[in-house]
């Protein structure tokens, strides 16, 4: 799998929504992205790529491609 | 009057993450010019979230003696609808864009609009009705708990006291004002003069930590979730000097994550403060004195002031040995007056007379601490949120009729079971969409049969067993 294959992954398992749809969404934005969802995302995220997220930047995941930029940081390339 | 605003004058009574504030002379006179547009003691529903327009609209309400029923602004629509046929209110207080047929806007402030349903003034109140919340549960039947001034006034004076809670406070709002927790600090902040932080974000966004730190927040409440993501989240590297205060109710904190913030509040200059209630009591019954709290880990404490409890056996009588489980009954003023489940309920009177039987099991430890230990009744706290496993399972059956199935779990893990594997997808989806939490706290198992015995009652011993 590539990297962004387990990026969207991440986010089709822990916030239940088809592939297509993940690239447009942000937080609270869609029903299942709230903060029991956010916190899903960021255990799905860390198992992914075996990484430890900072609290900084966990409140900054707020979209699909704010999240690029986060985990670009942790040195993962999307 | 519930708080008399004008003791406070000129102090900033809300701020909202936008910059907007009002002050507590503002607060009285917004309300007074909301209510003139009302016209007198009616029924409300007030379609709720954590802004200015919506605390204006609550406040205004019970100061002048109209009765408000909180609902959250995302209430699910087929909901609204049964409480609205079922109660007929005479305005909804709603933001800007929720819109509702046959109703008329005659007041619009702060993206709020009143707006005027068809029934008028019909539906009749008893005297001492002050509000009316739903018991925090988001399921099906339009139940409300009826709350008196008198009760508001108790539970708040407790709070208060117990809190010591004055004019220098800015608790930040985590939770719903809907939800009786959340409403709790808002009344009795607004008691002391304080300044109430308004912001419908939550923990897990950087706007809220923005807005916490800009204006210098000094508490905030939480559910055990809560507690749990700040724990997931680092929370406690993180330095917050204006923090003082952290309260946690709405179901029981893992012994270990209780005692984890205690000590981190204890080397911080910080407490934490457990508590415990129920919507049936106002808001608040008992709270864990913070000098107590790393002694006590896993007690939700004492009864607050003007409160108090007594444990009862399996045959009524009343439990004096320490250590022995028994039924929760809580004494105090802030017992409300009981439920409503049809618009005809709202005339009736006090129907407990200051007893309440919380369906919670607990024990008394040798000092005087209580520890709940159980519940008597078949529900679970979901997020904070009660649910009423009974009640799930109706919606199942009545929404699935052909499919046989159960629900049970534990706080924060609902598991639902059928015998038919195809529809547990659904299953598991309608439950979220109805209640409004979030899928991932409701899992599903596929049984080849529902364990029951002789005249058919569901064994939910045996499916305690499935509790992943």
């Amino acid at each position: 799998m590539t990297n962004l294959e387990k990026y969207i992954n991440a986010f089709v398992e822990s916030l239940e929504v088809a592939a297509e749809d993940v690239p447009a969404l942000k937080y609270g934005e869609s029903d299942q992205w709230d903060s029991v969802g956010h916190m899903s995302l960021i255990a799905a995220l860390e198992d992914a790529f075996d990484i430890m997220v900072d609290m900084d930047d966990i409140i900054d995941l707020s979209s699909f491609e704010k999240g690029k930029e986060i985990l670009a940081k942790y040195d993962v390339e999307i | 009057m519930m708080w008399r605003f004008d003791r406070f004058g000129d102090a900033v009574a809300l701020k909202d993450e936008y910059g907007q504030t009002l002050t507590y002379s503002q607060l009285k006179a917004e309300g007074e010019a909301l209510c003139k547009a009302a016209g007198g003691r009616c029924l409300t529903f007030n379609l709720c979230q954590n802004t200015i327009g919506s605390v204006v609209g609550y406040t205004a309400f019970i100061e002048n003696g109209i009765v408000p029923a909180l609902l959250n602004a995302a209430i699910d629509h087929e909901l609204f609808a049964a409480l609205y046929e079922t109660y007929h209110p005479a305005f909804l207080w709603a933001p800007e864009g929720f819109g509702w047929e046959d109703c008329e806007s005659v007041y619009e402030r702060f993206g709020y609009r009143l707006l005027k349903t068809p029934f008028g003034f019909e539906t009749q109140l008893y005297p001492d009705l002050a509000l009316l919340l739903t018991t925090s549960g988001s399921t099906g039947s339009p139940k409300f708990v009826r709350q008196s001034y008198a009760n508001i006034r108790a539970n708040t004076s407790s709070i208060v006291e117990y809190l010591r809670l004055d004019e220098t406070e800015k608790p930040i709002t985590t939770l719903p004002m809907n939800y009786t927790y959340g409403l709790s600090i808002i009344n009795s902040h607004l008691d002391v003069g304080a300044t109430v932080l308004l912001t419908d974000k939550g923990i897990a966004q950087r706007e809220f930590w923005q807005f916490f730190r800009a204006e210098g927040a000094t508490s905030f409440g939480g559910v055990p979730y809560t507690y749990e993501m700040l724990d997931r989240m680092r929370f406690l590297r993180m330095d917050l000097p204006t923090l003082r205060t952290m309260t946690q109710a709405g179901g029981k904190l893992l012994p270990e994550l209780h005692q984890k913030f205690v000590e981190w509040c204890q080397n911080n200059g910080k407490q934490f403060i457990v508590m415990y209630g129920q919507c049936e009591a106002t808001a608040r019954m008992a709270y864990l004195p913070w000098e107590k709290s790393l002694e006590k880990v896993g007690c939700m404490g004492v009864a607050i002031p003007g409160g108090r409890f007594e444990l009862i056996d399996v045959n009524g009588g009343i439990i004096t040995e320490s250590n022995v489980t028994g039924e929760l009954r809580y004494y105090g003023d802030n017992v409300t007056l009981g439920y409503a489940e049809s618009g005809a309920d709202l005339v009736r009177g006090d129907e407990r007379g200051g007893v309440l039987e919380t369906g919670d099991m607990a024990q008394r430890d040798e000092d005087g601490y209580y520890r709940i230990v159980g519940r008597k009744k078949r529900f679970l706290k979901m997020y904070g949120n009660r649910v009423n496993l009974d009640e799930t399972e109706r919606m199942l059956k009545a929404a699935f009729p052909d499919c046989e199935c159960a629900c049970a779990g534990r706080d924060d893990h609902m598991m639902i079971f059928s015998t038919v594997e195809s529809r547990l997808p659904e299953m598991r989806a309608f439950l979220s969409e109805k209640t409004g939490l979030n899928a991932s706290g409701f899992h599903t198992m596929h049984l080849e049969a529902i364990p029951k015995n002789d005249s058919g009652k569901t064994l939910y011993r045996e499916l305690e067993k499935y509790n992943v």
